[in-house]
């Protein structure tokens, strides 16, 4: 059962780092801002929120997994607003998007 | 595995630092100031210094990258060029730079048990504790009770320099705008803000009232406290906010938290101690200790939470 469980928690650390990495690779790589919004809300929600699932897993029940349990709900809620308004301050700001329009 | 940690983190704070020099945006700029401040809490974490850690997040990551903001708001938000070369100051600096480097050679190294700090006051603080005191956070008893007078004088200071804020900026009432900007655009912040205010104000009353048994205590609880408000004024508007805590309450909230600090060492006295000697204050010393800390603690988290939001209140209503 410890086997299992300390499996499926690296899974899903591992998971969480690999989208922590990718959105890290598309923030660099995107070309505009809101391409990069997308990037870094992968990081905020998939990334860190693995990541955690993963930490809660390892910490079995205790007052250590209700604590990361907490982070989890409050990374969930603050990642998606925290992106919404950054998106939302770059349109009132008239931030154009980069489009592409070489093939239309 | 904890040197990987440290280098990694001093690695990232050195190039922080030298990206808020390189920097000419200031909204940039404040941006990453609030990022050094995340990444020295998570230094002080990997010390051990979670009080300390705790403070740094909520006051350096948390309000002064807001009141930053709300300057740079106020008046320019790019770099002016700089009117000299950069020859002086830069050799000033790398002087003093080198002159402390060569004041650390005679520091005991990190963790030495025959540094002269741990020998002296701290073993006996960490000794006297559990009989005099019975909290089981050293940093708390430290800073309420045997160094209650610094902290007492500490509170003054930032009592001052509210005082000092509010002689500067002053403060505007205005009555339209009450509202804020774009309601209809702010419809998720304003959800989400609601959400999670009486959480904010909630986890403020745990740190406050938590402090003798973890990490926290009066400081750390006053500035999540009026973060809670700060939140609530941006996604709500100033207007709103004063609504909530008017800025006449909170002019006089910050000069009754000090009072309440003085006032238990008046208590003291007059029951016979001396000034600020928590444990006559009840039959049984140790409850007395309890006693003592938790009402200073409540008047250092009025006082914080007063000073900060006016200084918030004061930088806001400003801006037209």
């Amino acid at each position: 059962m410890d086997l299992v469980l300390d499996i499926l928690s690296w899974i899903l650390l591992l998971a969480g780092a690999i989208f922590l990495l990718i959105g890290a690779i598309g923030v660099l790589r995107f070309p505009d801002f809101y391409t990069r919004l997308h990037a870094v809300s992968i990081c905020d929600t998939l990334g860190a929120g693995l990541v955690l699932l993963g930490l809660i897993l390892q910490g079995g029940l205790s007052l250590v997994t209700v604590k990361l349990l907490l982070m989890f709900y409050f990374m969930i809620f603050t990642g998606p607003t925290a992106v919404h308004a950054l998106a939302e301050a770059a349109l009132q700001g008239k931030l154009k998007p980069v489009i592409d329009d070489r093939e239309s | 595995m904890e040197y990987l940690i440290d280098i990694v983190l001093l690695g990232l704070l050195m190039i922080t630092g030298f990206a808020i020099v390189r920097m000419k945006s200031l909204l940039a700029v404040a941006m990453l100031t609030s990022i050094y401040s995340l990444l020295s809490a998570s230094l002080f974490v990997v010390l051990d210094a979670v009080d300390v850690a705790l403070t740094e997040a909520a006051i350096g990551a948390g309000i002064s990258t807001i009141l930053i903001l709300a300057t740079v708001a106020l008046t320019s938000d790019e770099e002016k060029a700089p009117r000299h070369t950069p020859l002086l100051p830069l050799i000033v600096v790398i002087a003093t730079g080198a002159a402390l480097i060569y004041g650390t050679l005679d520091m005991p190294h990190y963790g030495d048990p025959t540094a002269p700090v741990h020998r002296y006051a701290a073993q006996s603080y960490l000794h006297d504790t559990p009989a005099d005191i019975g909290v089981s956070n050293v940093v708390t008893s430290v800073l309420a009770s045997y160094r209650g007078y610094d902290t007492l004088g500490e509170v003054t200071v930032i009592f001052t320099a509210g005082i000092g804020v509010l002689a500067l900026l002053g403060y505007r009432t205005r009555r339209r705008n009450i509202q804020g900007p774009g309601i209809r655009k702010l419809v998720v912040l304003r959800v989400i803000a609601k959400l999670f205010f009486p959480l904010i104000l909630l986890f403020a009353l745990y740190v406050l009232f938590h402090g003798d048994y973890g990490p926290g205590g009066g400081f750390q609880a006053g500035v999540i406290f009026a973060t809670g408000f700060i939140l609530y004024a941006l996604a709500f508007g100033l207007g709103n906010a004063q609504r909530v805590i008017p800025h006449q309450l909170l002019r006089s909230m910050m000069a009754v938290g000090v009072l309440i600090y003085a006032a238990v060492g008046i208590e003291s006295m007059l029951l016979g101690g001396k000034f600020l000697e928590y444990r006559v204050l009840a039959d049984d010393p140790v409850t007395g200790q309890h006693l003592g800390i938790m009402i200073i603690e409540l008047g250092v988290g009025i006082t914080v939470a007063a000073v900060m939001l006016i200084i918030y209140y004061g930088f806001v209503s400003r801006r037209d």
